[in-house]
């Protein structure tokens, strides 16, 4: 699952709606020195991905396989180590993210914004709601004048379901956090992104509450033409947001393809591990699949070659010296396994 | 496998109440709860933030902070375990009856070595020697899945992997041969991968040391398969309870119903329009004189405001067939639900 390779990108050619485009991307952070030797952390290696206009990608994933890293390279909070992140590739408005830095990087910002799994701690406790959701066109004066900014303000809160006239003089202690999380995707989308970033936006809720919030994104991705990445651990909440999948592990990617293709024909064997290891294991995997050993291998010095093999069932010699390529195993639907079921 | 013990059940509870004393006054968070616990099954308890279910677990367990006024009788073995507290007795709690709690870090003394917070359960409650405790602790890791176990003896909890941390506190919990144990969100804070490999651990060991186990969850996917009896509960209230197959084969009670179907399924096609239920779970301080889920209820009549809905019996079959009761399915709710999810009042 050590995966590399691009062949899942789809071509800027022959897809002019692709609005973002990953290659390479690295993030590395250093982890002190052992033995005089500098470590390094790969959070993050070698991952590329894309995502058309009005497609929601989903990244799943366990604690540490570097899905928030991405999430958080991909807005440059830090940028990555190296790689490039580029918006509307191959039109005239592309801009490769990166590579900016300062104003211009400020610039492009609008155009991604970002939720995060805990919705209290991501809201300033001493402001009003209405002052939180409208910080980031005050700032930016899109609207030209504050009249419009507060109709839009208003627009907006009336969209993810809270009451404007409530907004004016509530603090975020005030509503639950289901509610909190409303005025997060507010936040965001009053700047009229281009791409939301959802990174566990769910995963703090009760269950109760998650599916208000799920479906609130299907809303709002409609009435605002929004552009998803959807970060979870959760595979069933994946699979219900997501047009596409992407499965990493220490770093890597795994797998990529259509939800229902991925999920129905699971090709990697850490893909089909994840399935059978849900409460409810989905049908289409054999419950012996999740018999693996527990031990996460060290992002500071990952395995050789395939980084999945120390726990794979199917690992030979060859995964410990080759690493495998993202190759297509069915339509939109690739795989990074030497020995992938198909 | 019900085996219907002549001697009772092992653990009864009954009528169990839990009202904290706050600064904006009383706050009722366990109200009215009922069951037995038959020696050898797993009880699982299901509920959201705020239902209750990890307060009456701290009651089983005498956790609870002084300022929480306990009402209702608790039996375990023949023994009240009420009069147990009130008398100061340490060495039942640890020993017949013990806890794994969700966050297997704070569980665990971070300066204590693995093997001496094992032993030391062993040495407190059972008397043993020092020699003899630690060879107890090696077995207990070896039994638990702990690779290495004579090298993890002698590290520190930091040490260990979330997973691995979880079995030496299941490890703890099983070192002085408890009765019943109660695991409060075990896997929680873990992955999916590693969540299975301690749930199913924990089966094995109920099963190969006869002990009864309550399973204490948010999701009713991990209660499916492994628990013999499920109670729900909502605004510190048991909604419904049944022997696993009854409860998702007849669901009866609008919320448990909800519940199941507000989840996003891993076998349902991308993009399936989720059934939210509105609002949100009401906290504490909100537990009133009617039905905790009337205010979020799709089929709610004026009589739920009414009273609070008493536990029960629910009438075999969709209609209603005459006198048939099923004994061990109970429901707290005046609306007959059809099968079908809509009200036939």
């Amino acid at each position: 699952m050590a995966g590399s390779g691009t062949d899942h990108l789809r071509d800027p050619a022959a897809h002019d709606d692709v609005v973002l485009r990953v290659e390479h991307l690295v993030q590395e952070f250093p982890a002190g020195r052992s033995g005089g030797r500098r470590q390094v952390v790969h959070a993050v290696s070698d991952v590329s991905l894309d995502v058309r206009r009005g497609e929601t990608l989903g990244i799943v994933g366990e604690s540490g396989c570097g899905k928030s890293t991405t999430a958080r390279a991909l807005v440059q909070l830090p940028p990555p180590t190296s790689g490039r992140v580029v918006l509307d590739p191959g039109a005239a408005t592309e801009v490769e993210m990166v590579a900016l830095s300062g104003s211009a990087l400020r610039a492009v910002r609008p155009r991604m914004q970002m939720i995060f799994q805990d919705p209290i701690s991501s809201l300033n406790p001493r402001r009003s709601v209405r002052d939180i959701v409208g910080e980031g066109l005050a700032i930016w004066s899109k609207a030209s004048d504050g009249l419009h900014q507060q109709a839009r303000v208003d627009e907006v809160l009336e969209a993810v379901g809270i009451d404007p006239e409530v907004a004016a003089t509530r603090r975020p202690h005030q509503f639950s956090g289901g509610q909190c999380q409303r005025i997060s995707i507010a936040r965001a989308v009053v700047m009229d992104p281009e791409i939301l970033i959802c990174d566990e936006p769910v995963s703090a809720l009760d269950v109760s509450v998650q599916a208000q919030i799920l479906n609130l994104l299907e809303d709002m991705k409609e009435r605002y033409g929004l552009t998803l990445v959807f970060i979870s651990h959760d595979l069933s909440v994946v699979r219900n947001v997501s047009d596409r999948v992407a499965v990493m592990y220490l770093g890597k990617l795994c797998e990529v393809g259509d939800a229902d293709a991925l999920y129905e024909r699971p090709a990697h064997p850490y893909t089909r591990v994840l399935l059978a290891s849900a409460p409810e294991p989905a049908p289409t995997v054999d419950p012996s699949d999740a018999d693996i050993g527990d031990e996460i291998p060290s992002p500071i010095d990952p395995p050789s070659g395939c980084r999945f093999r120390t726990r794979c069932p199917r690992a030979t010699d060859r995964c410990a010296s080759e690493e495998p390529v993202m190759r297509q195993v069915g339509d939109d639907h690739f795989v990074a396994c030497h020995f992938p079921s198909i | 496998m019900s085996t219907a013990s002549a001697a009772g059940p092992l653990l009864s509870v009954q009528d169990l109440g839990v009202t904290f004393g706050t600064a904006d006054g009383p706050v009722r968070a366990v109200d009215g709860v009922s069951f037995d616990l038959t020696e050898g099954r797993t009880l699982g308890i299901v509920g959201e933030s705020g239902s209750g279910k990890s307060v009456t677990a701290k009651a089983l367990m005498n956790l609870l902070p002084s300022y929480a006024e306990v009402e209702g009788s608790i039996t375990f073995g023949g023994r009240d375990l009420r009069a147990l507290a009130a008398a100061r007795e340490r060495h039942f709690w640890g020993v017949e009856l013990t806890m794994v709690f969700q966050d297997p870090m704070t569980s665990l003394n971070p300066v204590k070595r693995i093997g001496e917070q094992i032993a030391e359960c062993l040495r407190v409650h059972l008397g043993r020697s020092r020699k003899v405790a630690t060879a107890e602790a090696l077995d207990l890791l070896e039994r638990v899945g702990i690779p290495e176990p004579r090298k993890r003896l002698r590290q520190y909890p930091h040490e260990l992997s979330g997973g691995l941390r979880q079995r030496v506190v299941i490890a703890m919990a099983l070192a002085c041969g408890p009765r019943l144990l109660i695991a409060d969100e075990p896997t929680t804070a873990l992955d999916v991968t590693v969540q299975k490999h301690i749930l199913d651990l924990l089966d094995d060991l109920r099963r190969e040391r006869a002990m009864s186990m309550i399973l204490i969850t948010h999701d009713l996917g991990v209660v499916k398969g492994r628990a013999d009896d499920v109670m729900v509960m909502y605004g510190g209230r048991t909604m419904e309870s049944a022997e696993t197959p009854t409860l998702f084969g007849r669901m009866h009670h609008p919320y448990t119903r909800a519940l199941l179907e507000t989840i996003p399924r891993i076998d349902a096609p991308a993009h399936t329009r989720l059934v939210p239920i509105p609002g949100r779970p009401p906290s504490p301080a909100e537990v009133g004189r009617s039905c905790p889920f009337a205010a979020r209820c799709r089929h709610r009549i004026d009589d739920c405001l009414d009273g609070v809905p008493p536990l029960v019996p629910v009438p075999v079959g969709a209609a209603g067939a005459e006198g048939a009761e099923d004994a061990s399915h109970h429901s707290a709710c005046i609306v007959s639900v059809g099968s079908d999810g809509r009200g036939d009042s």
